[in-house]
Formats: C-alpha cells, sequence, structure tokens
C-alpha cells in the first residue's frame, strides 16, 4: 500500500516549513544600541508613583525618574543635599527648614518649588487634601510624624514635626520622599502612577504593560547631564529566564542574581557587582512560651546553627554571618566589634542541658516559600533544622506561600496555633526602623508592632526611644551599638545572616555601582 | 440550529454566574489579603484597616460580592491596585497576547496532531506508527515548562538563534518577522502535549472508522485509499476528534499559565499568577471571569461545529 501522493504533500509541507526557519533572521547580539541600557526587573512595578510604591523592585525605577529632598551619599547611607541645597534643624528637633534648589523644573517643564513640595506632603498625610484620594500611601506613615508643611517663601520650606523624629532626613531620601511633578497629579488624577512626571536624571517615555518601562535621558538635568540616551527597564519574573536573558545578550543588567547562576557569569563578558545592603535574615523566637523563654535555650539556637555554612554553601557566598539587630550596612551605627555567636554543637547542648530541655524536644518553625529579602527560605530552613537536630531539638516545618505567612507571623507566634521559631527578613532604610518595629515592648503586635516573639527588655525599650529623638549622630551610633550589645546577648532571635547584593552587567556598562539603599542609580552609568 | 445556538447560550449563564460566586469566594478564602501583600513587612493593624478602608474591602462579604457583580454587569470591572490601571484594560491587553500564543500552539497541535494520528491509523503496526506512537508518548510525558527551560538553555542561550523570552525585541521590535522569532518556542513547548493527546484519540477514532464495513465497501468499490481515508474516514472520525479539540483549547489556555512564565510571554496567564500572589481580588476575578466566558463561548463554537458534522446531535 503506497501512498506517493502522501508523501509529496509531507515533502512539501517539510520544505515549506524548512524554508520559513531558514527565512528567520539570526539573533543579533546586543540588540540594544549603545547608550540604551536594557534593565532586568523582577516584576512589573505597580505604579511610578513614588508614594504609592513599597517595592524595592519598583524603587529602582523611580530613583531614576525623581529625586527628593535629600538622598544618600554614592556608596552610603548618609544623607546629602539633592533638590534641598541645605537645611537647618532647631534646637528642639521639631523643626526641619529646607532651603531649595533654584531653577529646577519638572519634566513637564513647571517649576520645582516649595509649594511643589508641600503639595506632595499634604497629599500623602492630609486626608482633605483633593488630591489624597489618588493612593492609597502605604508607606506614608514615614512622614507621620509631621505635623505641617509651610512653604515659607519659593525657595523655602519649613517641616514642623509633632516629636523629635531622628529618622527624618533618611526617610526623606527614600523613594518615598521624593517629589512629583503637581500639575501632572491634577492633571492624570488616579492615572498619575502610569503618567509620572519627576526632576530625576531620565524622563518618563513610555509603559508597555509587562513589556518595558522606557525612560530617555533629561538633558537639563541640575547635577549634569546622565549617562545613557535611555533606561529600558524590563519585568521578566522568573529567575532562570532571567538568567537566561542575561546570558542570551536579551539584557545589559541584572539585580538580584539567583546564587546558583553566579557561576556562569564568570567571564570576561561580564562585569559583577557586590555590595552590602541594610538587610538582617534571623529567626523570631517566641521569648514568653515554650522552651525559647529561657534565654539559655535561645543563645543555644544561636551556638547551635552554622551560620557560616549557610551563608557560604546555601547562599554561595552571597551573604555574611550576622551579629546582631542593626546591619553592617549602617556603618556609622554598626558595632563592628560584637562578634557572631560562634558555631558550637557542644556549647549548645550544655546551654540546653543547664535549661533542663530534654533530648528530642519538638518545636515547631514556621518556613516561607520566599518572598521580600528571604533569600532561599526553605533550604536556609531546612539546614536550620538539621542543626537544630544534632544539638537534640526537633524542629517540625511548616512551610507557607509569603502573604499566608505574613498573615501568620505579624500577629504574634503565638496568635491562633502556637510557633516556636519563624523565619524573617528586613530591608530598612535607617538602622532605627528594625529594632524600633520589632524589639521594643510597645511593639508587640496586639499594639501595633512586629515584635512577633513578644521579646521585652524595658533598657532596649529605653536606648531605642533615646536613640529616636536625639539628633546628634554620634550620640545615635553609640545608643545603637549598646542596644546591639543587649540584644545579643539576650537572643531574641537567631542571627543569621547579612544579605550581600549582588549584580552582573555586560562588560559595555560603565561607572556601574551597586547602592546600600538597594536604589539603582543609573545617571552616572554608561553604554559603549 | 438558531434555537441549539440560544438554549447553549442561555445554559451558560447559570454557569458564569456560578464562576462569579467561586472566584469570589475563594479570593475571599484564601489567607493573606490586599493590605498585607501591598504593606509587606510594614503590615501593622492600622495600616492594613486604613489600606483596606481606602480599597473598600471594609464591607461586609455579600455587599462586596453584590457591588462587583453589578459593576461588571454594567461594564466596569473596578481598578487593579497592583497594577494601578482599570482591570478590563489589563485583560484586553494580555488577552490578545494570549490568544496569539494559545491560538497557534491549538492549530498547530490540532493540525500535527490529527495529521500524526491518521498516519498512524493508516499504517497501524507499521514502521510510521510506532515512531510516531514512541515520539506522542515522550511528548505526553515530558513537562511543557520543562521542555520549555531546556529549549531557553539550548536554542537562545547556547545557539543563540532564537530570543529567550518576551513577545517582541524590546527596542525597535514589532511587526510579523519578529513575532515569529518569538513565538516559535513557547508554542512548540505549550503545543507539545496537546499534540500527543491529539494524536492518541485521533488514532484509535481512526482506527475505528476504519473497521466500519462502508470503509470495506468503499475500498471494494476500488476507491482510491487516500479518498478513503481523508474523505471516508476522516470526516466520521472527527466527529469524536472535534469534542477533544475543544477541551485540548483549554488546556492550551490553562497551559499557556506555565508557558507564559517561562518565556515571560506578557499574557493573561501570567498575569493571574501575579495578581494572585500580590493577593490583587477584583484583577484576578475579573480576569477569570473573562477567560471562563470566552472559554465557555469556544466550547458552544465547538458544539455546534460537532453538529454541524454529525446532524444527530443537534436536538
Amino acid at each position: 500500500m503506497t501512498q506517493p501522493v502522501l508523501t509529496r504533500r509531507g515533502l512539501l509541507a517539510a520544505t515549506g516549513a524548512t524554508l520559513a526557519l531558514a527565512g528567520l533572521p539570526q539573533r543579533l547580539m546586543a540588540a540594544t544600541p549603545s547608550g540604551v541600557m536594557v534593565v532586568a526587573q523582577i516584576a512589573e512595578p505597580k505604579s511610578l508613583d513614588p508614594a504609592a510604591d513599597t517595592a524595592a523592585n519598583d524603587f529602582r525605577i523611580l530613583v531614576n525618574l525623581y529625586d527628593g529632598l535629600v538622598r544618600f551619599k554614592d556608596g552610603t547611607l548618609e544623607v546629602e543635599p539633592a533638590l534641598a541645597e541645605k537645611w537647618d534643624i532647631s534646637e528642639d528637633g521639631k523643626e526641619y527648614t529646607f532651603h531649595l534648589r533654584k531653577g529646577v523644573k519638572f519634566h513637564d517643564g513647571t517649576d520645582f518649588d516649595a509649594e511643589a513640595v508641600k503639595f506632595n506632603f499634604d497629599r500623602m498625610l492630609d486626608d482633605k487634601s483633593p488630591y489624597h484620594d489618588t493612593g492609597p500611601f502605604p508607606l506614608a506613615f514615614f512622614f507621620s510624624s509631621i505635623d505641617k508643611t509651610e512653604a515659607v517663601d519659593a525657595q523655602t520650606v519649613k517641616f514642623t514635626l509633632k516629636e523629635p523624629y531622628a529618622p527624618f532626613l533618611s526617610n526623606l531620601a527614600t523613594p518615598t520622599g521624593e517629589i512629583v511633578s503637581p500639575a501632572a497629579v491634577k492633571k492624570y488624577k488616579k492615572d498619575y502612577g502610569r503618567n509620572p512626571v519627576g526632576t530625576g536624571p531620565y524622563k518618563f517615555k513610555e509603559w508597555k504593560s509587562n513589556q518595558r518601562v522606557v525612560a530617555e535621558r533629561n538633558d537639563d538635568y541640575w547635577d549634569g547631564k546622565p549617562g545613557l540616551k535611555a533606561v529600558i527597564f524590563r519585568p521578566i519574573t522568573d529567575a532562570n529566564t532571567r538568567t537566561a536573558e542575561m546570558l542570551s545578550g536579551g539584557v545589559d543588567l541584572m539585580t538580584e542574581v539567583p546564587p546558583n547562576a553566579l557561576s556562569q557569569f564568570k567571564s570576561d563578558r561580564y562585569k559583577m557587582y557586590e555590595q552590602v545592603g541594610p538587610h538582617v535574615w534571623f529567626l523570631i523566637l517566641d521569648c514568653q512560651k515554650g522552651p525559647f523563654k529561657d534565654k539559655k535555650v535561645r543563645q543555644a539556637a544561636n551556638y547551635a546553627v552554622n551560620k557560616e555554612a549557610i551563608c557560604n554553601n546555601v547562599l554561595e557566598g552571597t551573604a555574611s554571618v550576622a551579629n546582631g539587630p542593626i546591619a553592617p550596612a549602617f556603618s556609622w551605627a554598626y558595632d563592628k566589634d560584637l562578634d557572631p555567636y560562634p558555631y558550637d554543637p557542644e556549647k549548645a547542648k550544655s546551654l540546653l542541658k543547664e535549661a533542663g530541655v530534654a533530648e528530642g524536644t519538638e518545636i515547631t518553625f514556621y518556613v516561607t516559600e520566599g518572598g521580600s529579602g528571604m533569600l532561599d527560605p526553605v533550604a536556609m530552613g531546612t539546614a536550620i533544622q538539621a542543626d537544630l537536630a544534632k544539638v537534640g531539638l526537633k524542629a517540625k516545618i511548616q512551610t507557607f506561600e509569603w502573604n499566608t505567612f505574613l498573615g501568620k507571623v505579624n500577629p504574634g507566634l503565638d496568635k491562633d496555633q502556637h510557633a516556636d521559631m519563624a523565619e524573617m527578613a528586613w530591608m530598612t532604610n535607617d538602622p532605627d526602623t528594625l529594632p524600633y518595629l520589632t524589639l521594643r515592648t510597645a511593639a508587640w503586635p496586639e499594639k501595633g508592632g512586629f515584635n512577633s516573639g513578644y521579646y521585652s527588655n524595658p533598657e532596649v525599650d529605653k536606648l531605642l526611644e533615646e536613640a529616636r529623638t536625639s539628633t546628634d549622630q554620634s550620640k545615635r551610633a553609640d545608643l545603637y551599638k549598646k542596644v546591639a550589645q543587649i540584644v545579643h546577648d539576650d537572643a531574641p532571635w537567631v542571627f543569621v545572616a547579612n544579605w550581600k547584593q549582588n549584580a552582573v552587567s555586560t562588560d559595555k556598562v560603565e561607572n556601574f555601582q551597586l547602592q546600600p539603599s538597594f536604589l539603582l542609580e543609573l545617571a552616572k552609568v554608561t553604554k559603549s | 440550529m438558531g434555537r441549539y445556538i440560544l438554549r447553549r447560550l442561555i445554559s451558560a449563564i447559570p454557569v458564569l454566574l456560578g464562576i462569579t460566586v467561586i472566584v469570589f469566594l475563594i479570593m475571599a478564602m484564601i489567607p493573606g489579603n490586599p493590605a498585607q501583600a501591598i504593606l509587606g513587612a510594614y503590615a501593622t493593624p492600622d495600616n492594613v484597616a486604613r489600606i483596606n478602608k481606602s480599597l473598600g474591602l471594609d464591607k461586609p462579604l455579600w455587599d462586596r460580592y453584590f457591588i462587583w457583580l453589578w459593576n461588571m454587569l454594567h461594564g466596569d470591572f473596578g481598578r487593579s491596585y497592583s497594577l494601578n490601571r482599570p482591570v478590563i484594560d489589563e485583560v484586553m491587553d494580555r488577552l490578545s497576547a494570549t490568544a496569539i500564543l494559545a491560538g497557534v500552539s491549538w492549530v498547530v497541535a490540532s493540525l500535527l496532531g490529527i495529521l500524526a494520528g491518521v498516519i498512524s491509523a493508516a499504517r497501524q503496526y507499521g514502521l510510521a506508527d510506532k515512531l510516531i506512537t514512541f515520539v506522542v508518548l515522550i511528548g505526553i510525558s515530558i513537562p511543557s515548562f520543562f521542555l520549555g527551560m531546556m529549549m531557553i538553555l539550548f536554542f537562545a542561550v547556547r545557539l543563540q538563534w532564537l530570543p529567550a523570552s518576551g513577545m517582541y525585541e524590546i527596542y525597535g521590535g514589532g511587526g510579523l518577522g519578529d513575532l515569529a522569532r518569538h513565538i516559535t518556542m513557547p508554542a512548540i513547548a505549550l503545543s507539545v502535549v496537546a499534540t500527543g493527546v491529539i494524536a492518541r484519540l485521533s488514532r484509535s477514532a481512526m482506527l475505528e472508522v476504519l473497521r466500519q464495513d462502508y470503509i470495506r465497501t468503499a475500498r471494494a468499490k476500488g476507491v482510491n485509499e487516500r479518498r478513503v481515508i481523508m474523505g471516508h474516514a476522516l470526516r466520521a472520525a472527527m466527529v469524536s476528534v472535534i469534542p477533544v479539540l475543544g477541551l485540548q483549547a483549554g488546556f492550551v489556555l490553562s497551559g499557556a499559565v506555565y508557558i507564559e512564565i517561562v518565556f515571560q510571554w506578557p499574557g493573561i496567564g501570567q498575569m493571574l499568577v501575579n495578581a494572585i500572589l500580590q493577593r490583587d481580588i477584583l484583577l484576578v476575578q475579573g480576569g477569570v471571569v473573562i477567560v471562563a466566558a470566552l472559554y465557555v463561548i469556544f466550547n458552544i463554537l465547538v458544539d455546534v461545529a460537532q453538529s454541524l458534522l454529525d446532524p444527530r446531535i443537534k436536538t
């Protein structure tokens, strides 16, 4: 039964298909011209309105479109002038007067002045402002200490605070403090987030949903002509696909390179970057109930966990061992002389024995699948479980998706059902934020804070209040060092890791540097 | 025929209403909420209450359902908080991308699947049949997302023949050639399993028909074998193959979720996954309802096509 007709047809189809494939143009390497840089983002931005955004991923775009009154000095978390040339702080720490830079214009041509600053803060904080409904503004509480904002004259703006609040300046340097064009907000209202207008080094040009955000050079930028003709931010949610795009030449720069992909970029064609970040990864321990009620048991857990192995093996060197609640990125407030708990299972065992904890005691351990700043939580959780087992603590892991996890942990470890221990990580912009929100007695979950393990030490409470109201940085530094020492000894957490951010670019990218603030500053970057 | 279509359309209404209730309840029941997703680490009770109020989530459950349903009946699907734009705009943007990907995959799967099934059946136990059965088995067994990742590694990273992800070139892209280069890998990855399923079913449907008496009669009359297969047998076999094509359309649509994530295809599957992780209630609900409506309509079309082929079904 021969069927020449079918075969002939098949042949024809095959020939056609081959021709069609051959007709496809070969992919050209470096499809983007020089001066145009493609940045791989981990997700689509939520909005390009700095008052509405909360994610580090969105901040990476914002910082290139906008300026704040102040900004973080290159490579540090210290504040320097930006749209404000200088400022005065009153004796009592409650009045901040900013003297604004002259001649700065928004990308839509309107003037940047004191009225614009007032408009921005009223929009966020005053629910009577006609543009308050262009929110929600989730991080507005960064500025909730502001009592009122006044435009003294066109070039001077004065904030009066309800009480002295030392982190105010560094909060102004975060994207939440960036200044948007009032004219544009009035024009686009709720759609402002998709039509952003700032004063920054790059002007917004186009946002094609889930494909790209394009920003072009602002030739009139007050801080010198930006280095790139255009920047394209491209969301690629899957980490493997992101890596593949970097390897195949589809993007010029990617951040948050998965640790296991780093080795693929060890060649002359790529440049690798590394920078500390204001990040702490820790385990919350329930200090009021269960075995961790006893300080000795909490310390034992700190000795039992092999942090070096987690940082070097699980995270492939993308993190360093944490010594306490203050991240080393806050160089001025970080206590370099405070040694992390060494890995010492024998010591852990003897502490557990002293505390009368029986071999094989079961503890419940909440682990998340992944989340902002959580690094590789499942693998890390498993490693920790194994370490604890070696000293006789049997950790039962319960794994949750990120938002579910937060819903379990934030209300407190003893809220619905009891857990002894939970993973957690924070990234902040001021050394005050993390301990203030997570370690004070007044920050227990039912009082509206994040002290999910119910740690309480009146001395720590006092020191933190004092540090927050002092405007003298060296005095604040001493206070935070004291806090770190006490907390280190009390061990309400197992201090595990401080993440080192990483990035990789092609060799054509010049003058790029990661910032400890996690912001992606591209004003000075060039691409040949 | 008109009455048949009308009846099918009316019976779709309770289905769609049921879907609105289910998707609404699921979104209300899953742990975590939008305020928490927005605030992340800063989700204090005060902040959560503030966000809930501004999103209207402080209202009772049933109020929220009926407000949503009422607005939807008036064409207002609400606003996505995670993307800060109207749900309908986002869904329409995404729908075309998914339609192109799923459509191409479905057509490829249907044509290749039927062709393979027919050849297999015509040469039962022959070399072609064995070869096809073997390939089909492999195709059905490989998870499509894994195949997609392997294809990226080989064709995009190693050989650099095809772009690793996206729908158009990121800079200065556009046009059909650009689309063709971008769609090749995701469409293949997405159609492999469906092709296999369709091939298997076409083969057994064809074998069934080829055993019928009228085929023997046709052959005895001396009708050319090609006409027996393509004319007499295939048409009869299609009656049982077409519903499978309809089912596979649903399969391709749901498979698009993984493939869109692997290939960063800007389609609706990827949108829904992100929206669920962000607890973007209105976007998930709106997206699901629209996709469900399209799926229902598509199935009605398939049924109509089937009844055209086989008049016995039309009652």
